[in-house]
C-alpha cells in the first residue's frame, strides 16, 4: 500500500530502510489513517477541508519539507478555493476583517514554530475569535499531526538518499 | 487554586485542561466508540476527554502511540523514552517530560541521566550513544527540523541500525505531536 509519507520521502522499494518500514507496517498504516482523520475527516466541524489543506501546506513550507508541501498543495488545489489557498504562503496573514481566520492562523504559526511559547492566552484568543471548543481541539490535532508527519518525512527523505 | 509547574521534574503532575472535556454521559456514538479504544481499567483522563472532541483522530491514537512506544524489536524501550523526553524538552512540555523521564528512570533503574538532561539539555554529560540519540532527537524537534546525512551518520557511528533510527524517529516525532496537544490545550499543576 502506498502512503503519503513514503511517497513524499521517495523511500526506496527495497533495502534496509524498506525492511525497517515493513517491520513497522502497522504503525505506518495507522499514521496514514491519522493523516486522513486530520486532513480529510468525514466530520470536519468548523475547520473546513480546504482550510486544513492550506494550513498543512503552510506548515510544510515553514518546515522546509518540499515533498509534503507538494502533496498538500495538490490536495488544496482539488478544492478550488482560491481565497483560502492564499494561506498556504506563510507570509500571508488574514485581514483584521476576518478575526476568526486570523486567530486560527496565529495559533498554527505559533504552535508550529515555537510550541514552547504557547500559553493559556493563545487558547483564550481562539475562544475570543469565536472558535468553538471542538474546533480548537480539531485545529490542535491538525497542527500536532502535521508536525509529526513533516518530521518523519524529513528523516526518511535523508535516510533514503543514495549513500 | 493549585500551583502551575514551570520547571522540568520527574514527579508526574496533574494536567488541567483549558478546553472543557466532553461529558461522557452526553457523548455522541462516535465519541463513545473512540473512547472504547483507550484503556478501560482506569478512569478516563481529562486529556482523553478533551481529545474526544475530535473522535476520528482519537480512535486511532491509542494503537499508534502504544505501537510506537512498545512494539517489539528495534530500538530499546528506554531509548524510545529518551526520544520522547528530548522532544518534550525542546517543546517545554513539562507534563510529557515528567511522564517519560519517570518511565526512563524506572527502566534503567537510575535517575542521573534525566537529572542532567533537565539541568543542561543537549550539553548533558552522557555516554556517547545516549548523547548522540539526545542530540539527534533535539535537533529533529526544532522548527524547521534539522536532519542531514551527518546527523544520520552520527547515529550509525554509535551503533544504531536502520530499524533503530526509524524507531527513534517515530518516538521523537510522536512526542512533537503529543507536546503540541498537551502543552497547548492545558497546563501541569502540582498534586496536592
Amino acid at each position: 500500500m502506498t502512503h503519503v509519507i513514503e511517497t513524499a520521502a521517495h523511500v526506496p522499494q527495497s533495502g534496509p530502510l524498506a525492511d525497517a518500514l515493513a517491520m513497522r507496517g502497522k504503525l505506518m498504516a495507522l499514521t496514514q489513517d491519522s493523516h486522513d482523520a486530520a486532513l480529510t475527516p468525514s466530520d470536519p466541524g468548523g475547520v473546513p477541508l480546504a482550510l486544513r489543506a492550506a494550513l498543512a501546506c503552510r506548515m510544510a513550507r515553514i518546515c522546509h519539507q518540499a515533498g509534503l508541501e507538494k502533496h498538500y498543495a495538490t490536495l488544496l488545489s482539488s478544492y478550488g478555493d482560491e481565497h483560502i489557498a492564499l494561506l498556504a504562503d506563510p507570509e500571508v496573514i488574514p485581514e483584521t476583517s476576518e478575526p476568526r481566520l486570523a486567530a486560527i492562523v496565529a495559533y498554527v504559526d505559533l504552535v508550529t514554530r515555537s510550541p514552547k511559547e504557547a500559553t493559556k492566552a493563545d487558547i483564550g484568543a481562539l475562544r475570543q475569535a469565536e472558535v468553538e471548543e471542538a474546533d480548537i481541539v480539531r485545529l490542535a490535532g491538525l497542527v500536532a499531526f502535521t508536525n509529526y508527519q513533516l518530521r518523519v518525512t524529513a528523516v526518511l527523505s535523508v535516510m533514503g538518499e543514495a549513500k | 487554586m493549585s500551583r502551575v509547574i514551570h520547571k522540568f521534574t520527574t514527579r508526574i503532575p496533574t494536567w488541567r485542561p483549558y478546553v472543557t472535556p466532553i461529558d461522557f454521559d452526553n457523548a455522541t456514538d462516535a465519541q463513545r466508540e473512540a473512547l472504547k479504544e483507550t484503556p478501560s481499567n482506569t478512569k478516563i483522563s481529562d486529556y482523553v476527554l478533551v481529545l474526544a472532541h475530535d473522535p476520528e483522530s482519537l480512535r486511532i491514537r491509542t494503537s499508534l502511540f502504544n505501537g510506537i512506544m512498545y512494539d517489539k524489536g528495534g530500538l530499546s524501550r528506554e531509548e524510545r523514552e529518551l526520544g520522547a523526553v528530548a522532544a518534550s524538552v525542546v517543546n517545554r512540555c513539562i507534563y510529557c517530560a515528567a511522564v517519560h523521564a519517570h518511565r526512563y528512570n524506572n527502566i534503567v533503574g537510575d535517575d542521573a541521566v534525566m537529572k542532567d538532561i533537565f539541568l543542561r539539555g543537549k550539553d548533558a554529560e552522557l555516554d556517547e550513544r545516549t548523547r548522540a540519540i539526545l542530540r539527534f532527537a533535539m535537533r529533529l524537534s526544532e522548527t524547521p527540523p534539522n536532519v542531514s546525512q551527518d546527523d544520520i551518520q552520527r547515529l550509525r557511528d554509535v551503533g544504531l541500525d536502520e530499524q533503530e533510527i526509524l524507531d527513534l524517529t517515530l518516538s521523537t516525532t510522536l512526542f512533537g505531536w503529543a507536546n503540541r496537544l498537551m502543552h497547548t490545550l492545558g497546563e501541569p499543576v502540582a498534586n496536592v
